[in-house]
């Protein structure tokens, strides 16, 4: 059995970013760059099943440009076997990743999808569910256990009241959640021997799907900042600022 | 054309967040020509939640889509019925809570709609700009459709307050045709916290705990402030991580994102992705053993010391 997993690249989860002055976006010049930590533990869970002879085969694919190669070699590294490689400089929206991640579907015919359940820059939380969509397949959303069997997937999901677990026919699209699995570290003898492992490179443009933008960002600006604060040197100064000053309680 | 939001309820009662999501519809529809806004309530044995959702402030009426199929309000299924609805009737907008519920539902149905949804907007600009938060919550942008298309969004509760239950009921009428399941999913079972706690999302106050807590039983101490206060209980993702609270405590950029008047932050160090969870509170309290925490840049009264110390003797002067 295939699988699929689509990674992103984007600013470093330690990376507290800065909005340019002009409003124009965010300032990513000389910013460090991962893999989206939620794209890392879908990696893993495809070599996890690998590994218990559930899949076969693990391709990884971003969708960007060349410098999204540096991700697929960290994939490659943590055991993925192929790498795809849809490049472009464009800004591509979730339905337009969707799309293409369709044609890569179509192509790859993989059984199984997984997708980070949220991209930490973007914030939108979108495309698993757009491709899910697109392909007529069932969606497993937020999964914190995954399990296959049969043809089938059973998967545990964090939601606002809990967890819920459902059971639905392969093939699907799967998006992880936090508590799904720590990610292994990459070792420099793997970082290695990703590096014979095939990486493929073609054009966006050549996948004929309509991508243009559909959204336009009329601008980028920060937060209000909120008044600095007072350090309170005892419980009772906390409840009395709370009462008498904040009035919050 | 008109509004339709997708209500949030469990069958037995609609979800508050409904309310919130009404609120940003309403808001839509100021800058607009006043266009009617549509309630869609999809489940099983809901009436009771349809009798509510008729009640809310600046609805027009309620669909009410009530089948056995639709009681487990799995994505597929409750898609292919939010699609009928937008076939039987003309509208500008669908809207959805950007909960657990409208974040794994509301893509699904942008994507069979073949439009860009815009996911968790705070504010409505006009009826095709919104801000939203990316990057953690440190920056805003603010987005315009382009495409002269239905516009699909998500709404982050904290950015709009609650449309009000009023005495009166707006028409609910049965939606023309029922969808059926057809993907083969299957809802094996649901493990959910106890109703009678506080929902995170809808408490005017909230008390979070940390990995500063040390160790599961100490969240006890967090809980009995909690009950003092008459707040929710919420957690860091590190507490969750370490198994000291289930999941649905988490607070952050992946987790709730909260805003009430008063969030007590006790041994959470203040990562950048729980800041986003909770940073638009009102009034932020910290308690932490460390005085360089993060969490200190953005309290307005911050207390440095032992949190398994602090926490009895603060429930204690309340």
């Amino acid at each position: 059995m295939k699988l699929l997993v689509p990674v992103k690249r984007v600013v470093d989860f330690t990376v507290k970013v800065r909005v340019k002055p002009d409003g124009s976006g965010v300032d990513l010049d000389n910013v460090k760059m991962s893999m989206n930590p939620f794209d890392e533990i879908a990696v893993e869970e495809a070599i996890r099943l690998k590994e218990r002879g559930v899949a076969s085969e693990v391709i990884v694919v971003s969708l960007g440009s060349a410098a999204c190669q540096e991700t697929l070699r960290t994939a490659l590294a943590m055991g993925a076997d192929r790498a795809i490689l849809v490049e472009t400089d464009a800004e591509l929206e979730p339905l337009a990743v969707a799309k293409l991640l369709k044609q890569i579907v179509e192509k790859e015919a993989p059984q199984l999808v997984i997708l980070g359940k949220q991209a930490i820059d973007d914030d939108s939380n979108q495309t698993g569910q757009m491709l899910a969509a697109l392909l007529d397949w069932p969606q497993g959303t937020f999964a914190s256990k995954l399990d296959i069997a049969a043809g089938k997937a059973t998967i545990t999901r964090e939601i606002d009241g809990g967890l819920e677990t459902l059971e639905f026919p392969l093939p699907a699209v799967i998006t992880t959640d936090l508590r799904l699995n720590e990610p292994r570290y990459t070792t420099l003898p793997n970082i290695i021997k990703a590096k014979k492992r095939p990486l493929d490179t073609f054009a966006a443009g050549d996948l004929q799907t309509e991508i243009a933008p559909r959204l336009k960002t009329q601008k980028v600006e920060a937060p209000q900042p909120r008044k600095p604060g007072i350090r309170v040197n005892s419980v009772e100064e906390l409840v009395t600022k709370l009462r008498e000053e904040a009035k919050v309680i | 054309m008109s509004l339709l939001v997708l209500a949030e309820h469990d069958n037995a009662a609609l979800k508050p967040v409904t309310q919130h999501t009404v609120t940003a519809a309403r808001k839509i529809g100021e800058k607009a020509d006043a266009p009617e806004i549509h309630l869609l309530v999809m489940g099983h044995r809901a009436d009771s939640v349809a009798a509510a959702a008729a009640r809310i402030e600046g609805v027009t009426k309620v669909i009410l889509a009530d089948a056995v199929e639709l009681g487990s309000q799995t994505a597929e299924v409750l898609t292919a019925q939010v699609l009928l609805q937008v076939q039987a009737e003309k509208y500008s907008h669908v809207l959805a809570p950007a909960t657990t519920y409208g974040k794994n539902l509301s893509p699904r149905v942008a994507a069979k709609l073949d439009v860009q949804q815009i996911s968790g907007i705070i504010d409505v600009l006009s009826p095709t700009t919104f801000v939203r938060p990316i990057y953690a919550g440190n920056a805003l942008a603010t987005v315009e459709s382009v495409a002269n298309a239905i516009i699909v969004l998500t709404v982050l509760s904290t950015g709009f307050d609650s449309s009000r239950i009023t005495e009166t009921s707006v028409p609910i009428e049965p939606a023309k045709e029922l969808a059926k399941e057809t993907a083969g999913v299957r809802l094996v079972g649901r493990q959910l916290a106890s109703s009678d706690r506080i929902e995170l999302t809808a408490a005017r106050v909230v008390v979070s705990g940390g990995r500063g807590l040390q160790k599961a039983e100490n969240f006890r101490l967090l809980e009995a402030l909690a009950t003092k206060l008459n707040a929710a209980v919420g957690a860091s993702r590190a507490a969750v991580d370490a198994g000291f609270v289930p999941n649905d405590y988490q607070v952050g950029q992946t987790g709730k994102i909260v805003a009430p008047e008063l969030y007590i932050a006790v041994g959470i160090s203040g990562a950048i992705q729980h800041l986003a969870g909770m940073r638009d509170s009102k009034v932020i309290v910290a308690i932490n053993k460390d005085p360089d925490a993060p969490i200190f840049q953005v309290a307005d009264y911050g207390l440095v010391g032992d949190a398994l110390e602090i926490l009895p003797r603060l429930t204690a002067q309340l």
